[in-house]
């Protein structure tokens, strides 16, 4: 009862002075679309308060600076020894204040489940289709997102000026030195000098938690207001179209579930935060440049690039008589040629596929053979520059010396991504020709029936790539068949509503209207020049059994209150015995 | 909750299922609470966090699930292209007949401004490298390291060509400038017999000197394997055989590790006499 008093009246306040109610009644009945895919976004935007949160409390006890200090405290092994005052305080951090470490150790693990989560979300994005028109705006950003996340994970792991971040960062610097021209110039201005600096830490510090962060957090914003103007894509499937959203509703439904997404987040960073040690720089030692740890590997969503850097064939040339030192290919190239394919990937997959149409209906990813078999080949690519990453580690495992190791890693790197993906675009036509079935299901003719079509298509001379699209279009723009009647009323409160009704499907419209004709219209809108009808009420209306919900409210609310003051009372007996 | 029998049941399970994971929740809250307040311990910490967070996500979780309608509803997706007629109006607005748009010759020297201004904006950036600094180029090709420069230990010691060990290589620096990034050196001592070609700052008494950084990016090489005479970075695996005048054998390194020309000093100690055979480290656009 008070809640809900509560709730009217600070509803009423705001409304005199913002007229929120139009708004808030629109947002409460936006459609999320049901599929777990659609939930990694989410995973990636909670970790990063996640982030926010545990490093806000950690910046409180770091000092960025590489000033000379005694390391005192209870870490006994470094007890008195000369750090600088960056991997001193990470270490005071760490052991001397209380949960420090957790918060630390949750920050890391956190950091490296949202760099995962933009990678899943943007191949989801990707092996969908859904970066098409309206959406590429959006691509844009969350590529600038990633870049961003990459690199705030480096300038994080760096600044407590250990030996392993350290020697990462002189690995970031050689490859920055070794731009053409430039190179020189750029990185002695953005670290204040030759390696190493005292500026260094400083200036990632302030970039790690005020200007990639307030960036960030700006992007989010742009991209989640994008996403809500735009509204969500969705999977093909009976009673979607082009024109509608199906799913649930933003409160209360997918509130709930959201919220619950956001606690998981939560469970999941501070148990790995408290239970899995991770870069314990005090093992690690204070950066030294005449130092290195071994076996180095860096953060997984860098390992990329170092796996490149170590994959790639020594190549340095000259161009009238100046140097282009090793790192650059395979690390300023190739990293530039990643970036800059995801940003164009949008403008270049349009091109030969009603490229100015708008999609709201995403691709299943077999729809796609090429774009799925560009995509594997990438990522089989990607996948053994993680591994040689960790070359020296294989090497150590298996007992074989690690240039033999080098040489397979080599060799896997050229021979692999191709057939990967020729392989993937082979599955997804024979899919594509089974109907609709798993890739369990295949059975031996679906696969011969495939090799059969594709034989003859390229005797034909139409080229295997293109094949893709002479398969008949997924279907986008059809009306659903099998949705056939909207059904209009008006509810006892005089309000209109609508629903639509076919073989499978019954769609409930996710707003009240004033008018009928606002409710014909959004109909109109949903499913075109399907038949309507006016209705009497249906019985049984979707809803929320309130009083069930209420109830369990209720209990939860008692419960806390009883363990509130059941903790209450042992920190006063506690009080009064210490007296 | 549509269909099935007994509804009813299966809801009041579901709610009972909410409370006990919320009270589960509240539990593991007053448990972080607990352990911090009576001392912390960072793994039941994270553990009665995590435990609380689960709770409140397994409720929330049946709560959406069982107690809330899913899916079912449709939200109607309207076209982004406008009408022609506000279309039209947005451009008239936009570029009417007082409209600054209009305006070329304004409009031409305004961007001269502001680019001017843009250009001059970018100019504080090279404060960034204060101007008491050695400049990039000339920063990367010199080392303290001169005629009459001692080696010492990282501890400061100066080195006699006995104190080099046999069999593993020891780090040595510059008298005076321990800390600078491109000064760290090792000494090994090598069968001057076994050298397939003379190393670039000749040895004394088999001992020789090369700088530590890896030409590829930097890494200390600090890997000896005595039986090949070879050093190995830790960071790309680059290969350096020290009896063929430190040249990178495998790896992504292109460039032989620079040697230290050395001599003995009046007192017996390794001293240099003179830079290194070519800058140390990573390559750059100005390397010679």
């Amino acid at each position: 009862m008070i809640t809900r008093w509560l709730l009217r009246r600070l509803g009423r306040s705001l409304d005199d002075r913002l007229r929120t109610a139009p708004v808030l009644r629109r947002a409460f009945a936006k459609v999320f679309p049901d599929h777990w895919s659609f939930m990694l976004g989410e995973l990636a935007l909670y970790s990063f308060v996640v982030l926010v949160l545990t490093g806000i409390f950690l910046t409180l006890f770091f000092e960025p600076s590489t000033a000379d200090t005694v390391y005192s405290g209870s870490y006994a092994p470094l007890d008195g020894s000369r750090t600088s005052a960056a991997y001193a305080s990470t270490v005071r951090l760490s052991f001397d204040v209380r949960a420090g470490l957790l918060m630390r150790q949750t920050h890391h693990w956190a950091a490296l489940l949202f760099v995962a989560a933009i990678v899943l979300h943007l191949l989801r994005i990707f092996f969908t289709g859904a970066f098409r028109k309206p959406r590429e705006i959006n691509w844009l950003i969350g590529v600038t997102m990633l870049a961003l996340a990459l690199f705030n994970g480096f300038t994080g792991y760096s600044v407590p000026d250990d030996l392993l971040s350290g020697t990462g960062l002189r690995i970031l610097y050689s490859v920055t030195q070794s731009i053409p021209v430039l190179g020189e110039w750029l990185v002695f201005v953005a670290a204040g000098g030759e390696f190493p600096t005292e500026e260094m830490v400083p200036r990632m510090f302030v970039s790690h938690v005020l200007l990639v962060p307030a960036a960030l957090a700006a992007l989010i914003a742009a991209h989640l207001g994008i996403l809500v103007r735009q509204k969500h894509s969705q999977f093909p499937g009976p009673g979607r179209t082009e024109n509608n959203v199906v799913g649930s509703l933003f409160w209360p439904s997918y509130t709930m579930r959201t919220l619950a997404l956001f606690a998981w987040v939560l469970a999941v960073t501070f148990a790995l935060g408290g239970l899995a040690q991770i870069n314990p720089v005090w093992i690690y030692g204070p950066f030294d440049p005449a130092q290195a740890t071994s076996p180095a590997q860096p953060d997984w969503y860098v390992a990329w690039g170092d796996g490149a850097l170590r994959l790639f064939p020594a190549v340095e040339f000259r161009i009238f008589g100046h140097l282009v030192a090793s790192p650059f290919l395979p690390g300023v190239v190739f990293g530039g040629l990643t970036f800059a394919g995801l940003y164009l990937w949008p403008f270049l997959d349009r091109r030969h596929r009603r490229g100015q149409l708008s999609h709201q209906l995403l691709d299943p990813p077999r729809e796609h053979p090429a774009r799925l078999g560009f995509g594997v080949a990438v990522l089989t690519l990607f996948a053994v520059l993680l591994a040689a990453a960790a070359d020296d580690i294989v090497a150590k495992i298996f007992r074989i010396p690690v240039l033999d190791v080098l040489s397979i890693l080599r060799v896997l790197a050229l021979a692999l991504p191709i057939p990967a993906g020729v392989l993937a675009y082979l599955v997804a036509r024979v899919l594509q020709a089974s109907g609709g079935r798993g890739v369990g299901d295949l059975t031996r003719q679906d696969v011969r029936s495939v090799r059969r079509a594709v034989r003859a298509r390229v005797g034909a001379g139409v080229g295997a790539v293109t094949a893709g699209s002479g398969t008949p279009p997924p279907q986008d723009w059809a009306a659903p068949a099998d949705a056939d009647r909207i059904e209009l009323w008006r509810d006892r409160a005089g309000r209109w509503r609508w629903r639509c009704r076919g073989a499978g499907v019954l769609l409930t419209a996710n707003q009240l209207y004033l008018s009928r004709d606002e409710a014909e219209r959004a109909a109109r809108t949903a499913y075109g020049d399907l038949p309507l009808r006016e209705v009497e009420p249906p019985g049984g209306a979707v809803g929320v059994p309130a009083a069930m919900v209420e109830r369990a409210g209720r209990v939860a609310g008692r419960t806390g209150g009883y363990l509130t003051l059941a903790a209450v009372a042992y920190w006063r007996s506690r009080r009064s015995r210490r007296r | 909750m549509t269909g099935g029998d007994g509804p009813g049941r299966r809801e009041r399970a579901a709610s009972g299922l909410v409370v006990g994971a919320f009270g589960v929740s509240a539990l593991g809250g007053a448990g972080f609470a607990t352990v911090y307040a009576t001392g912390g311990q960072t793994q039941l910490e994270g553990l009665a966090l995590a435990v609380a967070f689960a709770g409140l996500a397994v409720g929330l979780a049946v709560w959406s699930r069982h107690l809330l309608p899913n899916g079912g509803y449709v939200e109607e997706h309207e076209p982004f292209d406008s009408p022609p007629a506000d279309l039209r109006l947005a451009a008239e607005a936009l570029a009417g007949p007082e409209s600054p748009v209009r305006r070329r010759g304004l409009l031409a020297m305004l961007a001269v401004a502001l680019g001017t201004l843009g250009g001059a904006a970018l100019f504080p950036l090279r404060s960034l490298l204060p101007f008491d600094r050695e400049r990039p180029v000339h920063a990367l090709r010199t080392t303290p390291w001169a005629a009459g420069v001692r080696l010492v230990r990282a501890d400061g010691v100066p080195v006699r060509p006995t104190d080099v060990p046999d069999g593993t290589v020891l780090t040595v620096f510059p008298e005076g400038h321990r800390g600078r990034g491109d000064v760290p050196a090792f000494a090994v001592r090598l069968d001057p017999a076994r050298f397939v070609v003379p190393p670039p700052g000749g040895n004394v008494a088999g001992v020789v000197v090369y700088s530590l950084l890896c030409t590829h990016a930097g890494c200390p090489v600090a890997l000896y394997l005595k039986e090949t005479g070879r050093v190995l970075c830790p960071c790309h695996q680059s290969n350096f055989d020290l009896l063929a005048g430190a040249r990178p054998i495998a790896g992504p390194a292109a460039r032989p590790l620079p040697g230290l020309p050395i001599s003995l000093d009046a007192d017996g100690f390794l001293t240099a006499i003179g830079d290194f055979t070519a800058p140390p480290g990573p390559g750059f656009w100005s390397l010679k």
